[in-house]
């Protein structure tokens, strides 16, 4: 790994300013995960090293009647260790449960699985299905994207030089709502997707008909893919079993996957279908009030 | 000349400062600056789980952490285990139960068990293997370092009465 300079900043201001000087020969630093990784293995290179987990806004998260407003930096483990957040938001910890083993859960975040723009990474389908609000700092100000924009191509996103990401807004968790994130991999645990989906839900009162859904699927395209389409072909519809095949299929016919050691292109087509299918039982199982567990 | 930065932190309840570079890994100072070998290295990119140390309490994988993070915290490795020459009760488990054969992973796997042994005294051992997935053993087989773990919660159990 060739040496680079480590600059710890406490303050978002410090933080751009540190980060625009440098541009793109600087990287900013939150758990390490991939970017220890990437640098060591000469995958990238930088001349300088932002450590942003000194910055309050950045490791903080509040859970209000607004929402939830989650600090990029905040590790995976603080997620699900918090009751409020488990009820609440299901899906996004299913997802921090699942990013790699334990000791990558201290350190790693949902801010840096999402600026590394991974194709596969395991969060972004549920923050997608979660209609996220990216929070971005950067030399001219402060702007905010929807995150089924952020990624535009495998490692790469919407982040101008100096910027960074500070927080994801997650909107109120509405009543009869439910979410959930599901991935197939061929162990149980620490391994990469091989498809991942996410999916949103918001049911009547009755808990019969689907209102409103987002679905949104991991590692079948160059990024994150929403489900435009076949979310919106949800709305009105019965939460039954048939509503549910319809979207699988929607899901198989939009993905455009790559062959590749984990899966072929028919295989992960295939999967995206029963994936999709999957996250949306868990989903209105939950905007029911009922336990579903991916896990089992 | 590298520059390297001075770095304060306490390790195993002592305080200690080094001079590291920034590139350096918190697993390569323990190792090769303050020679605490204990923690090993097999894989360098946070597979094998054989670098675990806790910081702050948390189990992390210290080749993924670069040392001069570590300013002000507080790191608990595996030589910070036994107590007046007397072993740990994880690591009086694991060798009763012959849970290690080369023993690269063993330190690791008894930072994460103690880690998950200090939240939950009692654990399923689903609980075990999900929260030990992130060690890989390529020798023993994980079913006696499991029957390791549950006999310390036993015997911390017992010593806690
Ligand atoms: C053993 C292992 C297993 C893994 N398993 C999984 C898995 O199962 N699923 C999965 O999705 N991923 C997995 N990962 C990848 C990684 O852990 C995740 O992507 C993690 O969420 C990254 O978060 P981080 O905080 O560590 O990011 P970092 O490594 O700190 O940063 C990642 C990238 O984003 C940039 N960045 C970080 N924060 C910001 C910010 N606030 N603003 C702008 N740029 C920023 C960094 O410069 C860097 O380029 C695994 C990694 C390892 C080593
Ligand atoms: S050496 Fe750190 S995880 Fe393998
Ligand atoms: S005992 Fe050799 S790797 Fe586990």
């Amino acid at each position: 790994m060739n040496d680079f300079e480590f600059q710890t900043a406490t303050t978002v201001d410090e933080a751009v300013s540190l980060l625009a000087a440098k541009g793109d020969r600087a990287r900013v630093l939150t758990g390490g995960t991939d970017l220890i990784v990437q640098l060591r293995e000469n995958l990238r290179e930088a001349d300088l090293v932002v450590d942003v987990k000194k910055i309050p806004e950045l490791i903080q998260y509040s859970l209000t009647e607004k929402g939830l407003r989650l600090g990029a930096g905040v590790p995976c483990y603080r997620i699900y260790g918090d009751e409020a957040i488990r009820k609440a938001y299901p899906g996004l910890v299913d997802s921090a449960r699942i990013i790699g083993g334990w000791q990558i859960q201290s350190r790693a975040s949902i801010g840096g699985n999402l600026c590394n723009s991974s194709p596969a990474a395991d969060s972004i389908p549920t923050l997608i299905a979660y209609n996220v609000i990216c929070h971005i700092a950067g030399p001219e100000g402060r702007r905010t994207v929807p995150v089924a924009e952020f990624c535009t191509a495998p490692g790469r996103n919407v982040l101008k030089r100096g910027e960074l990401l500070t927080e994801l807004e997650f909107p109120a968790a509405a009543r009869h709502s439910g979410g959930a994130y599901l991935r197939f991999i061929p162990r149980n645990e620490m391994d990469i997707a091989v498809v991942g989906a996410g999916a949103w839900v918001q049911l009547d009162a009755k808990g019969e008909t689907i209102e409103r859904a987002r679905l949104a699927l991991a590692a079948v395209a160059p990024t994150p893919l929403f489900l435009a389409d076949a979310s919106a072909a949800l709305a009105g519809k019965p939460a039954t079993e048939a509503t549910f095949k319809e979207a699988a299929a929607a899901a198989s016919a939009i993905a455009r996957p790559i062959n590749d050691k984990r899966g072929t292109l028919e295989y992960r087509k295939h999967l995206a279908g029963v994936l999709i299918e999957r996250s949306l039982v868990g989903a209105v199982r939950r905007a029911r009030g009922e336990k579903w567990d991916p896990h089992v | 000349m590298v520059r390297k930065t001075h770095v304060a932190t306490t390790i195993n309840g002592e305080p200690v400062e080094f001079l590291c570079e920034a590139r350096q890994s918190l697993l390569e100072v323990l190792r090769e600056t303050l020679g605490l070998t204990g923690s090993k290295e097999g894989c360098n990119n946070g597979n094998c789980g054989a670098c675990t140390v806790l910081l702050d309490g948390q189990p992390v994988d210290s080749c993924l952490v670069l040392a001069v993070e570590v300013e002000g915290a507080q790191i608990t490795t595996i030589e910070g285990l036994s107590k007046d020459s007397r072993l740990h009760p994880i690591q009086q488990c694991f060798l009763e139960d012959a849970a290690l054969q080369c023993g690269i992973c063993t330190p690791g796997f008894i930072m994460s068990a103690k880690a998950l042994l200090d939240r939950d005294p009692n654990p399923s051992e689903h609980a075990i293997r999900f929260q030990l997935a992130g060690n890989l053993c390529r020798c023993t087989g994980y079913d006696k370092i499991i029957r390791a773990v549950q006999d310390s919660a036993k015997r911390m159990a017992g010593q806690n009465k």
